[in-house]
């Protein structure tokens, strides 16, 4: 794939949970939401996990493509101040939806925008409003992304107060050139102190996310973010090549010439240096972007999704799947308010996956992970294919002989071809 | 009635064509002199008339001629279209042999160009009277004292004997069918001989069938007769038999000496009705043909190939369509390791072999690659045994004694203040000067032998560019050269791929080699693999470049169990693989193709650049 082929790809960076401001093409949803009863046939028979969208940012990054709004673009329909009673209300909504299951949410996730723009009372608010309809379990994974700038000591501990255990923070980089570049308003040394006070406040599971591949980085700027993020001692890091969306400050200035195109070849070394110093410090591998200290250091609610279980999202342009249909809410919050102020559901669109498709999203998911994709599961027509990408250096020859088909590491870089030539 | 169709006097008859360059005004004069003879009204007056096809009218050229009859004073006059492209050479000679006269058109603001003057040449040679005349005298920038000197010195007239009209406003058109009627003679002819009548066109119409136009020479030809192709030995019926003023006006009498019309007999296919052969009665027969008649000799060979090799039977049903009303267009399957199945097609030239490929596109629908042109050559082996190399996969392998390449005789007609830039051009292009004359104080004509396959490629787009488009060319087959020829092969990952090889002189091997490699280099897409590129003579590589493996294809992730979004995108890119052409191990997208044949032909350059 060539430099320039990248930008109208998917968002490469941010954290879990986070919407790309495009929605995809798909089927008109009824305004109650309902779903067909064989989606609903199997509910309860795999984990099901809850993502709430907070659509607000103080300001927009340069890179950012996501659905999310500051204070100035929001406009009128819609604010930050009645956002959490929204949520709540198609919470409410996929109660009735879903019907009377018994679904205990194993995993809470809130993504953004900023999810800690908002006050923690209204975060509790709405996990308890999850809580109420559903149940949650008493092991859950509950988390919550922030900006190192957004949360001090006082957030932290009514966060974790509240019901919230794990917590991301989007660090980005250790070097001010780099944020700068970025847009990030935090200073470098911020990360490392959040990371500090969250497990002050008694946070058992912390995350950094990092960016690579940022015009001007050097391989020296990307092992000093690495470094600092393994040094602030957070149990789970995220590492997302950088990647210029249409539409975007960044793509515009790269177009003017002001920037320069980030390389593939780049992104490949730095990735390899990711790994290697990540390794080394004690955390390993278990998606392709995704490192951790332990497996129990690993994200649950990430994990549902790419293992096809279900979960609904809430908020504007969330995402959600119950057994086999896929839907998107509308993007705008005020829409979104709107329909749920009409009793009407926010879903924008839907599709039922066919049984090619659910292939197809399966190696995509599962192959990227650390326990790879079971070879007996391959279609007999891509099984030479298989055996290619062995023979090639790109799946692990151990793991092979089990069974399975694992990306070496020269493979993980490689993953979107492997994917393609075993489907 | 002495103008009555079948009948008419041949005193009363003047026989005529227009020549002249395209854009010089052809079309409108002849749509002026269709309104003042009043076979058009005003109110169905449409622009050029008589230029039928789509292409025609857009490029403001006509492909095929056609003949009008126009009553004037008593008279009748036929107006023969003439093709005016040095690709239709032979249909032009045609038309002028059914002619007694020619109009040599030329704008008065631009003088004569080269084709104009290679048209004159062949009319005078045919013995045909000329009449010059300028048009566009309305316009501001016309000259048509300097021009009419120079159409004089040309004809070997008197300045003052040079007609001026305006095909727009009508000016001197009267004027001009009247010095018709005055100068050209009327046709001769043994009305009691058996019939003779020239095919000088013939034009396939959906509904009709083939269309022929005809000059009766000698007798009759009438409605229901049956009729013998000399050439061919086909007979037929005429089931329709008439002139054309301008629609066409079946004539109950048939056609008799000097007259100019059309016949339908039914055929599907104008190979039946071949240009330059001739008509005679099947009861009574001629003993000679007219004299002239030539097969038409495909001078450039291309394979298309369509983009999506499931569209190959629609390829070959177009050509089969295409061929019905051409002649000239002969191909047969090919194929390539690189493309799939194609055709190989001979054209007349390099317009020729435009227009079928933009009809193909824009008549069938299709889309299409074609391989960049070639011309034939003639290979003799070290033993003796002789080789007909119209594709270069046809190169021979082994020692080889002589290489015979095609010749034309070019002619240039430019201000003389580019002669610096044509001489340098032709040279370039392995040309050998032949002689220069001023055709006035500023105006020049010079003359270069060139190789065929130099001109095939972007010449006369470089002739353009550098006389800022003043330049005007003609050229004419003159025989063979041995020259010291070579195949080129461009190679993959060490694997061959034939639609890249090429036939080019020694000293521009290299050239080619590398060029192709490194456009080659930036249209393929990084494999997994590293994929050496080179350029080779034989097993002797002359050029060379790398693509370097890819090492990252992979994306970030999927965004909020955004999972729709990703498997789309795979899905988008797994069809793109799908289209790929595998070269070895290497897959080559359709694009690189396309990009890398274009640019050697500048018409297929043009259309990728849309």
């Amino acid at each position: 794939m060539r430099a320039s082929d990248r930008v109208n790809e998917l968002p490469g960076i941010g954290q879990t949970g986070r919407m790309p401001s495009v929605l995809p093409d798909g089927e008109p949803v009824p305004t109650s939401g309902e779903l067909p009863s064989s989606a609903l046939a199997t509910l309860g028979g795999r984990p099901f996990g809850f993502y709430v969208h907070v659509p607000f940012c103080a300001s927009r990054c340069g890179y950012c493509d996501f659905n999310t709004y500051t204070a100035s673009e929001l406009g009128s329909g819609a604010s930050q101040s009645s956002y959490a009673d929204t949520a709540i209300e198609e919470i409410r909504l996929a109660r009735r939806v879903l019907g009377d299951a018994d679904l205990s949410v194993s995993t809470v996730f809130f993504g953004g925008g900023t999810p800690t723009l908002l006050p923690p009372g209204d975060l509790v608010r709405i996990l308890k409003a999850v809580h109420e309809e559903f149940g949650i379990d008493h092991d859950a994974e509950v988390t919550t992304e922030a900006n190192p700038e957004s949360v001090g000591p006082r957030e932290l501990a009514a966060l974790r107060e509240g019901g919230i255990n794990r917590i991301s923070f989007g660090m980005q980089s250790a070097r001010d050139h780099v944020l700068q570049v970025l847009d990030r308003r935090h200073t470098p040394g911020r990360a490392a102190q959040a990371v500090h006070d969250a497990k002050e406040a008694g946070f058992g599971h912390v995350n950094l996310d990092l960016i690579y591949g940022t015009p001007g980085e050097t391989d020296d700027d990307w092992r000093a973010s690495l470094e600092a993020a393994v040094a602030a001692g957070p149990d789970h890091v995220s590492a997302y090549s950088l990647i210029v969306e249409t539409g975007t400050r960044l793509a515009a200035r790269i177009r003017r010439g002001d920037l320069p195109m980030p390389d593939d070849d780049v992104a490949a070394d730095r990735y390899l240096i990711a790994d290697e110093l990540l390794t080394k410090a004690g955390f390993s591998w278990y998606e392709v972007s995704n490192w951790a200290t332990s497996e129990k250091a690993r994200c649950r609610h990430n994990l549902l999704y790419w293992s096809g279980a279900d979960w609904w999202g809430a908020g504007p342009g969330a995402h959600s799947h119950v057994g086999g249909v896929r839907w998107w809410n509308v993007k705008h919050p005020s829409a979104y308010a709107a329909r749920l102020a009409q009793g009407h559901s926010p879903a924008h669109a839907r599709e039922q996956t066919s049984a090619e498709e659910r292939t197809l999203e399966r190696v995509m998911l599962e192959l990227r992970l650390v326990d790879g994709y079971p070879l007996d599961d391959l279609a007999k027509e891509v099984r030479p294919a298989a055996a290619k990408a062995l023979a090639g250096g790109l799946l692990d020859v151990e793991a092979f002989k089990k069974g399975r088909a694992v990306l070496t590491l020269q493979g993980r870089l490689l993953a979107d071809a492997v994917v393609r030539d075993l489907t | 009635m002495r103008t009555q169709t079948g009948q008419t006097d041949p005193a009363l008859i003047r026989n005529f064509c227009i020549i002249a360059h395209i854009d010089h005004g052809k079309s409108t004069l002849a749509d002026r002199m269709l309104q003042i003879t009043g076979v058009v009204d005003d109110r169905s007056m449409r622009a050029q008339y008589l230029d039928r096809m789509d292409i025609e009218r857009e490029r403001g050229i006509t492909i095929k001629s056609q003949a009008v009859r126009l009553p004037w004073n008593g008279h009748v006059l036929n107006m023969i279209d003439t093709p005016g492209h040095v690709d239709f050479t032979y249909e032009v000679s045609r038309s002028l042999q059914a002619c007694e006269g020619a109009v040599l058109l030329v704008d008065a603001a631009q003088g004569i160009e080269a084709q104009t003057l290679a048209n004159l040449y062949l009319a005078m040679n045919a013995d045909l009277n000329i009449i010059p005349v300028l048009n566009k005298i309305d316009l501001p920038a016309a000259q048509p004292e300097k021009y009419a000197e120079e159409l004089a010195g040309l004809i070997g007239c008197e300045p003052s004997d040079v007609l001026r009209v305006s095909g727009k406003t009508g000016v001197g058109v009267k004027e001009l069918l009247d010095h018709v009627v005055d100068t050209i003679p009327a046709p001769v002819g043994d009305a009691d001989a058996p019939a003779r009548a020239l095919i000088f066109d013939s034009v396939y119409d959906t509904y009709r069938g083939v269309v022929t136009y005809v000059r009766v020479m000698d007798g009759h030809l009438g409605k229901r007769e049956r009729i013998l192709m000399m050439s061919t030995k086909a007979q037929h019926e005429t089931l329709e038999i008439g002139v054309i003023s301008p629609e066409p006006l079946p004539s109950a009498l048939g056609l008799g000496v000097g007259e100019v019309g059309y016949l339908i007999t039914g055929v599907k296919d104008v190979r039946q009705s071949r240009v330059g052969d001739t008509v005679t009665s099947a009861a009574k027969p001629a003993n000679d043909a007219l004299g002239g008649y030539e097969h038409p000799r495909p001078m450039v060979y291309s394979g298309l190939y369509p983009i999506d090799g499931d569209d190959f039977p629609e390829l070959r049903e177009a050509l089969d369509k295409l061929r019905l009303n051409d002649a000239a267009l002969v191909y047969e399957p090919e194929s390539s390791a690189a493309l799939g199945f194609g055709f190989r097609c001979g054209f007349l030239g390099l317009l020729h072999m435009e227009i079928v490929r933009e009809r193909l596109e824009r008549e069938f629908n299709l889309a299409l690659i074609s391989t960049a042109p070639n011309v034939i050559y003639r290979v003799i082996m070290e033993d003796g045994t002789e080789h007909t190399v119209t594709n270069p996969s046809e190169f021979p392998e082994g020692k080889i004694a002589e290489i015979y390449e095609p010749t034309v005789k070019a002619t240039v007609l430019a201000p003389a203040e580019f002669i610096g830039a044509i001489m340098e051009l032709c040279q370039g292009r392995r040309g050998a000067l032949q002689g220069m004359d001023y055709l006035s104080e500023d105006r020049v004509e010079i003359r270069y032998t060139l190789p065929l396959g130099e001109i095939i490629f972007d010449f006369f787009d470089q002739l353009k560019s550098k006389t800022r488009g003043y330049a005007s060319l003609d050229y004419e087959p003159s025989g063979e050269q041995d020259s010291d020829l070579v195949k080129v092969d461009i190679l993959l990952q060490g694997e061959a791929v034939d639609a890249f090889s090429a036939i080019v002189h020694r000293e521009k091997a290299y050239a080619y080699g590398v060029d192709m490699a490194k456009k080659l280099k930036d249209l393929i897409p990084r494999q997994q693999f590293e994929v050496p590129i080179q350029a080779a003579i034989g097993a002797r590589v002359i050029a060379r470049e790398n693509i370097r493996a890819i090492r990252k294809d992979v994306l970030a992730k999927c965004y909020g169990g955004d999972i729709s979004r990703k498997r789309k995108l795979l899905e988008k890119q797994k069809e793109g693989k799908k289209r790929m052409k595998m070269v070895g191990r290497v897959e080559v997208p359709q694009e690189a193709f396309v990009a890398a044949l274009s640019t050697d032909s500048s018409g297929a350059a043009e259309k990728a650049k849309k």
